[in-house]
């Protein structure tokens, strides 16, 4: 197939999903009873096709299932040894949802917590996101997506218990009441559990209204229950993808061209097929695989292989050339994102204008389990298992890979040792090229990256520059704010170009800045988006990573030009924004804003609303002379809605500003002759637990829906930190990371 | 053959010595908790015991092992009873939960040899394993629990 055909099959494949999840979505009333695959009779409706073909396989541990098991939809198998499986149609990579999605369903079904079990969803329409029509997790959209589907789901379930409890006993079902996993008739004193009403329930008409809880009357959710997968990532039990072994399994590792673009020329094996347990050493559309019956094997052959590469069009590419041409390239508008009043004409009438420019570099991700996956190709199959983000769109990559039909490819999702957007790749990269080497292996096999192949592998957040004017009457107060952003779209030349380009705008480039929340009188925000080589992808709060940083600084800039206090300009022009305003004040209040502090520490202060969420924050740091900086405390308040689990939020605060600080003050993929000149964490490195600070999260209560918490987190810590930087020493950085260099003090300097 | 005991049981591998311990633990011998992260000691989440003391066994070789005691976090305890497991609960430390393996294992040399180990200490010996989801704070909370959850069941 050629690309253009690929590019229809898959847009087509992707739009089916999509409609097909929004049609079952409207088609929960016409549920039927049929057999099912488990042993059980079972009701169908949200019924993946794997329970109707018998094509469910278990965890190895799982208890198998006995007797009659009650499915009454996709996301629920209650077994009569009381077992209640939730299957998870969102990846755990960190965030916690194999926590809060049980929590949500088990708020209607009122199961005895202790006897929950999670499992990942295999790969059907019927765990299509809710929003965005394709099984996948991200956006910081789990909670928005299940929060009502599932507790759906769960009183889904509980309706036919307490129906069949009431049939057997012979009493009115609005008579009986549940909980801890038990249906009880107060006037007879007659129990059962959830687990011998099983077989009756299963025989059971569903329900064609499911109403729901009063949140009043909520139990669990809002509250900080424990998370279920602890206990097996505290004893080495958990499965990440890298831990799965299969049956004659092989080890593969590929080498990949130094220029992204490259390919391969020739090879020269002969060394490395010296190495004992090598098996095959061939070219791959990535690059040249080299497949072992070991890891060790196949790295040590790998570092012996001597491949000759043609570079192809981005050998010269240089990330030091690519800062000069961008902030060149944004000297003019690009395409206008959002306007409001006439900037230009209050730029030229103002009292005062100031303007700045910023950069922040490429970033990998990262992830503490470098990307795998294990792939078991047989002619008339194909089965994976790795730690995905992006199951529809994987399978079908894997699909067209692998020759297949998308039904004879089934993925097992393991846990995420981490992801934050890697594991979603637009172009299933880590996918195809492990059924590519499955092809060659001839047998199972399990793909590896390392370190360095993760680093250098691409997939970045984009590079970006982003230029700033305010004008500013003669009272200092904005009166036009205009931003113009160059960096790289995500979506370009990916299958969701269609969807996620308007008008020649990424709306991920835009985020943040065209949406900002400030009152501004005048307003422009336009968008150069260059093509580059790079492959750059979604990235922890994706176009927020840059535009929280500068939007929050120049914000400060503009402040400080206009003789205003940076916390009192905020709360003028946030007047209409009373979530965000309410967060201002809390932080300015628990972050000491305007106490006394001791000499060479400063307080910086950033608000961003991303993903639907509110997130202010203070940050209080020093710099030394030799400009070092340290970062003592973090002062963090948070408006997600109503909140599901408040523990497993201030875990994702925690995280999401100790990442921010990462890349504020440490990390920067560069380029010089198309080369990635980083390579592990010596020269990528990370912040480590004596650099930590002291980290204060405070969850503001809200009746409002839930909203998302992975991301929203990030994007102010490092305005907040550059803004502190600037209390401190008086110096404005406009550069991420933070340099040393550029905060030396200026005695130090002249010696 | 290099033969050692891992886990309290003796095992021999017909394995090139000079192949990394990590390898031989997880692909030889089918022990999965302990991590591969990076290949150069430099974010532990490979750390295991080597005669009582913390090392990464990612550029630990085999040969290095031979009749000695090994231990991996599938070592700690045979039922969560360790009290870093309990305090780790207790606190909800893991997210992803990758890197924990080794954050616990360098945890547990930290606690043999210094029961009740300040801000510092903690700093000290947890140094140098990476943690990218962030649980840092938790980290740090969760061993000064561990150190009175110890104490406790001392006295």
């Amino acid at each position: 197939m050629n690309n253009t055909q690929e590019k229809l099959r898959l847009d087509s494949l992707l739009q089916q999903a999509a409609s097909e999840a929004a049609s079952r979505f409207g088609r929960r009333t016409f549920l039927r009873t049929t057999a099912g695959a488990t042993g059980g009779l079972c009701i169908a409706g949200f019924v993946p096709e794997f329970l109707s073909k018998s094509a469910i396989s278990k965890p190895a541990d799982a208890a198998p299932a006995t007797g009659d098991v009650f499915a009454p939809n996709a996301f629920l198998r209650i077994s009569p040894d009381e077992t209640v499986t939730v299957i998870s149609n969102h990846s755990e990579m960190g965030q916690g949802v194999y926590t809060s999605i049980p929590m949500v369903v088990n708020e209607e079904l009122e199961a005895d917590w202790s006897k929950i079990k999670v499992e990942a969803a295999p790969v059907d329409p019927a765990y299509n996101h809710t929003i965005y029509g394709v099984q996948m997790t991200g956006g910081s959209s789990s909670t928005p997506s299940e929060w009502e589907r599932l507790r759906k789901m769960g009183a889904m379930a509980r309706i036919l218990l307490v129906q069949a409890a009431a049939q057997k006993w012979n009493v009115d079902p609005a008579t009986c009441h549940v909980g801890k996993g038990v249906v009880m008739h107060a006037g007879s004193g007659q129990k059962a559990s959830y687990g011998s009403l099983t077989a009756a329930a299963a025989q059971l008409k569903p329900p064609t209204e499911i109403p729901l809880k009063d949140p009043k009357d909520f139990k669990v959710i809002g509250t900080p229950v424990r998370r279920l997968d602890t206990a097996s990532k505290t004893n080495g039990t958990a499965q990440f993808g890298l831990d799965v072994k299969l049956p004659s399994m092989l080890y593969a590792v590929v080498a990949r061209p130094p220029v992204f673009g490259g390919t391969v020329k020739s090879i020269d094996s002969a060394e490395a097929l010296k190495i004992p347990g090598v098996r095959a050493i061939e070219k791959i559309p990535s690059g040249v695989a080299v497949v072992a019956d070991r890891f060790w094997a196949a790295k040590q052959a790998r570092d012996k292989l001597r491949v000759s590469w043609d570079d192809g069009a981005n050998a010269n590419l240089s990330t030091s050339q690519m800062l000069s041409d961008f902030s060149k390239t944004s000297a003019s508008p690009g395409t206008v994102a959002k306007k409001t009043g006439d900037p230009q004409a209050a730029l030229s009438k103002a009292a005062k204008t100031i303007t700045a420019e910023y950069d922040v570099p490429y970033l990998a991700h990262a992830m503490m389990e470098p990307l795998n996956c294990v792939v078991d190709l047989r002619s008339d199959s194909c089965e994976l298992w790795t730690g995905t983000q992006f199951q529809t769109v994987d399978r079908l990559r894997a699909a067209q890979t692998a020759g297949l039909q998308p039904e004879k490819v089934k993925i097992n999702t393991t846990l995420l040792g981490g992801g934050f957007g890697r594991r979603a790749n637009p172009a299933s990269d880590f996918i195809i090229e492990a059924v590519n080497v499955a092809k060659i292996a001839k047998a199972p096999v399990k793909v590896v990256w390392t370190r360095e192949d993760d680093l250098a592998g691409g997939w970045y957040r984009p590079m970006w520059h982003d230029r700033f004017a305010a004008g500013l009457d003669a009272e200092g107060n904005p009166v036009a704010w205009t931003h113009t952003i160059v960096g790289q779209s995500i979506m370009a030349g990916t299958l969701f170009e269609a969807y996620g380009i308007k008008d020649g705008i990424d709306s991920a480039s835009v985020e943040g800045a065209a949406d900002i929340l400030y009152g501004f009188p005048s307003l422009q925000v336009d968008l150069h988006s260059p093509k580059i080589g790079v492959p750059v992808q979604w990235w922890r709060s994706v176009g927020h990573s840059h535009t929280g940083f500068s939007t929050e600084s120049f914000f400060d800039e503009m402040a400080h030009a206009g003789g205003k206090d940076p916390y009192q300009l905020r709360r003028k022009l946030l007047a209409k924004q009373p979530r965000m305003l309410a967060l201002l004040d809390l932080v300015a209040q628990k972050g000491n804003w305007g106490k006394p502090l001791p000499a060479g520490h400063g307080r910086g202060l950033a608000t961003h609303f991303s993903f639907d969420t509110y997130v202010a924050q203070v940050i209080e740091a020093s710099v030394a002379k030799d400009g070092a900086v340290r970062v003592h405390r973090v002062v963090c308040a948070v408006d997600c809605g109503r909140v599901i689990n408040p523990d497993i939020v201030r875990a994702q605060m925690e995280g999401g500003i100790i990442f921010g600080l990462t890349a504020a003050l440490k990390t920067e993929i560069t380029l010089e002759n198309g080369r990635v000149q980083q390579h592990n964490f010596y020269d990528y490195p990370m912040m480590r637990i004596y650099e930590t600070p002291e980290i204060e999260v405070h969850i503001v209560p809200s009746q409002e829906k839930p909203t998302g918490v992975g991301e929203p987190s990030v994007p102010p810590v490092a305005p907040a930190l550059t803004n502190a930087i600037f209390a401190a020493t008086g110096k404005r950085v406009r550069r991420l990371p933070i340099r040393t260099s550029d905060l030396v003090a200026s005695s130090e300097v002249k010696s | 053959m290099t033969s050692f005991s891992l886990n309290g049981k003796p095992v021999t591998v017909d394995e090139d010595p000079s192949t990394p311990l990590l390898w031989i633990i997880r692909d030889s011998l089918g022990l999965t908790g302990t991590k591969f992260g990076c290949g150069m000691a430099l974010c532990g989440a490979c750390t295991v015991h080597l005669e009582g003391k913390a090392i990464r066994s990612c550029v630990a070789p085999l040969s290095r092992v031979e009749g000695k005691n090994v231990t991996s976090i599938e070592g700690l305890s045979p039922d969560l009873s360790h009290p870093l497991q309990r305090a780790w609960i207790e606190i909800d430390v893991p997210q992803c939960g990758y890197c924990q393996s080794g954050q616990i294992m360098s945890a547990a040399v930290l606690l043999k040899e210094n029961p009740k180990p300040t801000d510092n200490d903690i700093d000290e010996a947890m140094g140098g394993n990476i943690c990218r989801c962030g649980t840092y704070p938790r980290i740090r909370r969760a061993i000064h629990r561990a150190a009175e959850m110890a104490a406790e069941k001392g006295r």
